[in-house]
């Protein structure tokens, strides 16, 4: 029945409305979308309500477990859980959506330019990113905040500077086979340059693969992060984010268990379901899956 | 075949001399040093040590001076741990990571290889959905949260393992490490695995071979078990780049004595020869695992050609 | 022949599950279906795509892709197969009833060498070793007029022209001795010149075994070549059935006609005109409630439209589901 339904949609309708349709026939993607939205409104709602703040030690309420006040319980310092479970939200949220950004920026630039470009340049710049397949990556990110220091902006530029492969890939097939394609030839006959023609024209058609990569960068990054917050590289206390709140839980596992537990519930919850929606989006975006 | 990997083992060297001079130059390129430390050192003892691990040179000498000896496969002198250098370090790590990596490939490539394919077979059961969860939260989960727990369950309530350590030849100091670091992949193997069974399975020339009247275990396995593990075999190259990071974690968590350690440490001490060392290690393996699925993929798949 | 038929098909529906909607009724692609194939009897089953004709081949083997449902009753020298155990399918594929498919560049396991393709299923049923399979396979490659059947042996699919793989496929149903052979459009993926030659192939088998044929296609000319009787199936049903040359001399069906008329002679020895049948057939999710080829039927009259026409006995060993009257060529009051 599904299928009949796509093909009755009148000509001419947008892609995007199609994807939509298309999106809204996976529960687990929607459901995904809706935790994803639920999470994001919590983190930000929930700090600006508490009366607790996510710094201030009070020493009177070490290892409170979950209750009253403190719904979630506090930690070491006595500092609320909740409240600090959701700037760990926030935190790793923004690390995985503002390094995802850069590594999608990066993968769209090269590989549309290589893929645009062709011949020699295209072959040169594929190798490049042949060669970088092998570097070592994550051994360099930890000698990148070794060597530049903690800083919060270095963290997420490092990742996302590191994980634009794939997505340069997958522009420059998707690009090299675009630009057979006859708008592109008319509007190089018109004599549009070529950067012109690449954010005017190649870009937007690109947009939905480059959705779909983004949304499967962000849960591999907030992983990452929480790895580097495990090998105390990630970010500065007082502040958290999942990684170091999971990984300062793990250090407590025996006497505290909830500490390690209800943060990793968040990660897990959140890494699931940017995966769920990334795989939703690839069925209902991908033009590869398309027949 | 000889022609191919001749050719690949060529190109690997260029990308060997950029990750190492990337690593290089990434070093010297930041303030400080190895003998930078709270305690003074007097100026004269300072510059003899310089002067005997060749600091006082300028960087291009120090740094053809080094990839000289990487070309003989000497990786120089640790400046952090005193009198040994970078090779006996490797030499007395790597055979750490190497099994509890290795041990822990094979085993997500065998239950992850099970899980994915009865999944398949049981399409829309619970043998389906349960493992597939439990794939979801297997990827989902850091090792440094699988780990503790691992420890918290087998050593610490039953007693059954050690909560860590290291002997070298004893199984049971390598469960633990082997089970969490193999977790993740067994996830990821496991939902590949489902992917590529459902495909084979629904495949013409296994409707063949059961319009044969094979049993279904003759189809499975010799039917549709190398089709099927075909994508799995491209993963393991990537796959052991991630064994090797990933044993970072485990490491820690588990107090083994591999080279994650050393690298860490070695990273935040500005150790030059022994961070450099190691990532070049890291990518000389690397290259050498994707070379090895290359092979394992032509052999597995006779339409494949080995061309470079 | 003997009296007793070697297969004998009764009321043989086979539906699947209609769309992911709920609620939605099954949709049947095979819609009681009944035939008998005698020993040695070559038979034609000839329709348009869709109709129903790969999917009754298949429900014989339960080969039905997953979700498939048959009911009726398909009997091989009377032991029941529709609902039998696997086990016991298993045994009476490749060994008892072997199959051919349509598409032999997607037949053969393409990791696997012709060889232990071609050998493994004679091993397991009879029971022989490599070395006598091998000698019995060369043999049988031989005579399918493979060249240089030794080295072929050692040959993956890949490396061959899809006519040779065709011949590879025939040889490995018939290594198994199967009495019957079911051939699901075994030349439409060929060259024209390749498909005369595996209709050969085929005609030949008589003459080589004694097994039975069961050839499906949509080519009426194929069926003229090798079919003792022929059955016309449109839209999951059997429309029309009889002798190949009382079918050929006095189509009563008007579908069956269509498809005469559409033939184009690979000799050219008949004038042929190339007509056609207008429209298409019909989705068997959506089927017209009287005769499902009444809106393509040019002597259609009110009752087609309303009631569906059963299978009956137009002549002695010739059955019709039609309400026209009399012969065909006069539009129907």
């Amino acid at each position: 029945m599904s299928g009949a339904a796509a093909g009755r949609l009148p000509e001419g309708e947008s892609p995007w409305r199609r994807a939509w349709l298309r999106l809204r026939r996976r529960p687990a993607a929607l459901a995904a979308l809706a935790v994803l939205g639920a999470v994001a409104l919590l983190c930000v709602l929930v700090p600006l309500a508490s009366p607790f703040d996510y710094a201030t030690p009070d020493w009177d309420a070490l290892y409170r477990a979950p209750g009253w006040p403190h719904l979630l319980g506090t930690d070491d310092l006595g500092r609320d859980l909740l409240v600090r479970v959701m700037w760990g939200c926030r935190v790793s949220l923004l690390i995985g959506i503002t390094a995802s950004l850069v590594s999608v920026v990066i993968g769209v630039t090269w590989g549309a330019a290589a893929g645009y470009a062709g011949g020699v340049v295209d072959s040169l710049m594929m190798r490049f990113v042949d060669i970088l397949y092998t570097v070592p990556f994550i051994p360099l990110v930890i000698v990148l905040t070794v060597l530049f220091g903690r800083s919060f902006l270095l963290v997420f530029v490092a990742i996302g500077a590191v994980s634009w492969l794939d997505i340069a890939r997958i522009v420059r097939g998707q690009t090299l086979s675009l630009k057979s394609r006859e708008f592109i030839a008319a509007a190089r006959a018109l004599g549009v340059p070529a950067p012109t023609m690449i954010v005017r024209h190649l870009v937007p058609n690109l947009l939905g693969l480059v959705l779909i990569y983004a949304t499967l960068t962000i849960p591999a990054v907030i992983l990452f992060e929480a790895f580097l917050s495990f090998l105390g590289l990630g970010v500065h206390a007082p502040l958290a984010s999942l990684g170091t709140l999971v990984s300062d839980g793990a250090s407590e596992l025996q006497s505290h268990p909830y500490l390690l537990v209800i943060p990793s519930i968040f990660l897990t919850l959140i890494v699931c379901c940017f995966s769920y929606l990334g795989d939703g989006l690839r069925d209902a975006l991908d033009p590869r899956e398309q027949r | 075949m000889w022609r191919f990997l001749a050719q690949r083992l060529l190109t690997a060297v260029p990308t060997l001399i950029i990750i190492a001079t990337l690593a290089f130059a990434l070093l010297h390129a930041t303030p400080g040093g190895p003998f930078d430390s709270a305690k003074r050192i007097p100026p004269e003892i300072e510059r003899s040590i310089e002067a005997q691990y060749h600091l006082d040179e300028p960087l291009w000498r120090q740094y053809l001076r080094y990839m000289g000896n990487l070309a003989r496969g000497d990786l120089g002198p640790s400046y952090q741990y005193r009198d040994t250098s970078v090779n006996e370090l490797i030499r007395a790590g790597l055979p750490v990571d190497a099994t509890v990596g290795t041990c822990a490939l094979l085993l997500a490539l065998l239950l992850g290889s099970l899980f994915g394919i009865v999944a398949a077979l049981r399409r829309d059961t619970s043998w389906d959905y349960v493992p597939m969860l439990f794939a979801s939260l297997g990827i989902a989960l850091p090792a440094f949260v699988v780990g503790p727990l691992l420890i918290l369950v087998f050593a610490v309530t039953l007693h059954w393992l050690p909560s860590g350590d290291w002997r070298a030849g004893s199984v049971r100091y390598l469960i633990l490490p082997v089970v969490a670091l193999a977790l993740p992949y067994t996830a990821y193997i496991a939902r590949m695995v489902r992917g590529a069974a459902l495909e084979v399975l629904a495949s013409p020339f296994i409707r063949t071979a059961r319009a044969k009247g094979l049993p279904l275990g003759t189809v499975i396995l010799r039917h549709a078990l190398r089709p099927i593990l075909s994508p799995v075999v491209s993963f393991i190259g990537p796959a052991f780049a991630g064994v090797l990071t990933g044993s970072i974690i485990i490491e820690s968590v588990f107090g083994l004595p591999g080279i994650g350690r050393y690298f860490l440490t070695g990273a935040i001490n500005r150790d030059y020869t022994l961070v450099v060392g190691i990532t070049v290690l890291y990518g000389a393996l690397i290259i050498v695992c994707n070379l090895l699925a290359d092979l394992c993929y032509a052999w597995l798949d006779p339409r494949v050609r080995l061309r470079s | 022949m003997s009296d007793a038929p070697l297969l004998a098909i009764r009321d043989l529906t086979v539906s699947y599950p209609a769309g992911a909607g709920a609620g939605a009724g099954a949709v049947r692609v095979v819609d009681g279906v009944s035939l008998d194939l005698a020993p040695g009897e070559f038979l034609g089953i000839v329709g348009e795509s869709g109709s129903g004709k790969t999917q009754l081949l298949l429900s014989l083997l339960g080969l039905n892709a997953p979700g498939a449902e048959l009911t009726g009753s398909a009997r091989y020298r009377g032991a029941e197969l529709i609902g039998a155990p696997e086990r016991a399918l298993a045994r009476v594929r490749g060994a008892r009833i072997g199959i051919i498919f349509q598409d032999p560049m997607t037949a053969l396991n393409p990791y696997l060498t012709i060889g232990a393709q071609l050998t493994e299923a004679v091993r397991h049923h009879h029971r022989i070793g490599r070395r006598e399979a091998r000698r019995r396979a060369l043999e049988l490659l031989d005579a399918v007029h493979v060249p240089e059947p030794r080295e072929r042996f050692a040959q993956h699919p890949h490396e061959l022209s899809g006519g040779m793989r065709q011949r590879i496929v025939i040889a490995m149903t018939l290594l198994c001795e199967p009495d019957i052979v079911l051939a699901d459009e075994p030349t439409t993926a060929l060259d024209v010149t390749v498909q005369a030659q595996i209709l050969a192939l085929l005609r030949d088998l008589r003459e080589r075994t004694r097994a039975a044929l069961i050839l499906v296609t949509h080519d009426l000319g194929v069926i003229a070549e090798i079919a003792d009787r022929v059955a016309v199936m449109y839209a999951g049903r059997i429309v029309e059935q009889a002798s190949a040359e009382r079918l050929f001399a006095h189509a009563s069906h008007p579908y069956t006609e269509g498809l005469r008329r559409s033939i184009v002679d690979v000799d050219g020895s008949l004038p042929v005109r190339l007509e056609g049948i207008p429209g298409n057939p019909p989705d068997p999710a959506a089927l017209p409630p009287g005769c499902a080829f009444a809106p393509r039927c040019p002597y259609a009259f009110e009752r087609c439209r309303i009631e569906r026409p059963p299978l009956e006995e137009a002549a002695p060993g010739h059955t019709r589901a039609c309400f026209h009257p009399g012969p065909l060529g006069e539009r129907a009051p």
